[in-house]
């Protein structure tokens, strides 16, 4: 599948904004994330596994808060950094 | 005191923005500044190891996501991330709907003893104290503060920004022996490295607790120890400004002898690195609502030379009026020359030097972004 990453955490993927995923659940998008791009998880999900403050995720077009959502091969998974800040 | 040869001085400077290095020259006369080193990112302390040449680390995070620690081990020329950063151990929600804790600052640094090289700690908001043994790459809770059973009581009290934990001292004659400070909790001192730990705020006041006896609920804003004698140490706390000679267990608010008008309120509180009786302030407005700004828009640091029975206000080379500077408690510090020079970085993004401890004073940098912390790195 298809993950967008916002300008904050491409430092993590080379400046890519898009990168290939696996998983069957956002959870495991987010790990396979973090194997291909050691530390990106922690700056969106904290160590009890709540999505940070201003980190938003999309599948597709549906905005969730849960990260056990399931996701297809077929998806695109956005990665949003709310605005914040000044 | 015997002058030192020095190569150069380095300012670390930490901001709301990004980080910044200030080099001087030998006579540190002429300054250089670097370009900014992760610009946009939350810095809030920048250290240099003195321990082992090269390492350097930064506490940092965004606006928008976690907080981290990035690390360089050949003195700034690239940095990497912690593989794993400072974060609370992982607990399950209880029935009632609480949940673990999470750490939202990495706010402080504090390079182990000298014995232990590659042992840094960190201090967090909400509070806690984290121990790295490998340079800062990998982060562990120190479980003897973060889950004593004390812990909810010490930590009850907090700033509008949240508890701060910092001015983690370690004893340069014992590395078990500890001191912490909490913003709002008060002073704890550990003899077990960390294990166990105690109160240490008697004589300090605190003017929103009735009970002038209680033990902690304090608000220390920065504790440092005299680093050639560390059994005195110095405090500038949110209700004025102590010092204490260990083992006594009582702190003397020396502040008492500022002058009227000037007040003792303040963030910073440094040390001179070999006279035990001179400390420097920098004063701020505490008064009605706290502006924390120059008490009359008249900045000035003040020195002791005699463990603060009086006090000297340096102001030569400063705004003499209409100057509102706020000077936060980690940006303010000292190198180790002869004389010894002194340094601070304001919210307006100013860094002022003195290179004669403080009789006189440059702007050295400016138009930062809001300096964060100050820390020195002399080679």
């Amino acid at each position: 599948m298809k993950v967008r990453i916002p300008s904050p955490l491409r430092s993590y993927t080379k400046q890519q904004s898009e990168v290939a995923g696996s998983g069957s659940s956002l959870w495991e998008v987010l790990a396979d994330l973090d194997k291909n791009y050691p530390g990106i998880r922690f700056r969106m999900i904290d160590e009890q596994d709540g999505i940070r403050q201003h980190i938003k995720f999309f599948v597709n077009n549906e905005e969730t808060e849960k990260l056990d959502q399931p996701v297809a091969e077929t998806d695109t998974v956005h990665i949003i950094c709310a605005l914040s800040g000044g | 005191m015997t002058a030192t040869k020095v190569k150069n001085v380095n300012v670390l400077v930490g901001t709301r923005k990004g980080a910044f290095v200030l080099t001087s020259d030998t006579g540190r006369k002429k300054w250089e500044q670097s370009d900014p080193i992760f610009l946009g990112h939350i810095i809030h302390h920048f250290a240099a190891d003195t321990r082992t040449a090269g390492v350097m680390l930064m506490a940092a995070k965004t606006g928008h996501l976690g907080p981290t620690v990035f690390r360089s081990t050949d003195g700034g020329t690239t940095w990497t991330e912690a593989s794993k950063p400072p974060a609370f151990a992982k607990v399950e929600e209880t029935p009632d709907g609480k949940k673990g804790r999470v750490v939202e600052r990495v706010f402080w640094l504090t390079q182990g003893h000298d014995s232990q090289p590659g042992v840094w700690y960190a201090g967090t908001s909400p509070a806690g104290v984290f121990i790295s043994k490998d340079d800062g790459d990998t982060w562990e809770p120190v479980a003897g503060f973060n889950d004593n059973p004390m812990y909810e009581q010490w930590t009850e009290g907090a700033t509008p920004d949240g508890v701060f934990l910092h001015s983690i001292l370690v004893d340069p004659r014992d590395s078990n022996h500890m001191y912490l400070g909490i913003s709002i909790g008060g002073c704890f001192e550990s003899t077990d490295a960390g294990a166990s730990w105690k109160p240490l705020n008697k004589g300090i006041e605190a003017e929103w607790i009735p009970d002038p006896t209680v033990e902690f609920g304090h608000d220390p804003h920065c504790i440092v120890y005299h680093p050639a004698s560390p059994d005195r140490l110095y405090q500038q706390n949110h209700c004025g400004i102590y010092k204490i000679d260990r083992p006594s267990d009582q702190w003397i608010r020396i502040g008492r002898n500022m002058p009227e008008g000037v007040g003792d309120i303040g963030f910073p509180i440094v040390v001179h690195p070999t006279n035990v009786d001179t400390a420097w302030v920098f004063p701020m407005d505490g008064t009605e609502v706290w502006p924390r700004t120059s008490p009359e828009g008249k900045p000035a640091a003040y020195v002791t030379t005699n463990g603060g029975d009086t006090w000297k206000r340096q102001d030569k080379g400063l705004p003499h009026k209409q100057a509102y500077l706020t000077v936060k408690r980690q940006a303010m510090t000292t190198d180790k020359q002869n004389p010894v020079g002194l340094y601070f970085g304001t919210t307006g993004g100013e860094v002022w030097a003195s290179a004669d401890e403080g009789e006189t004073w440059e702007c050295i940098a400016r138009h930062l972004p809001e300096v964060y912390s100050l820390t020195v790195q002399e080679s």
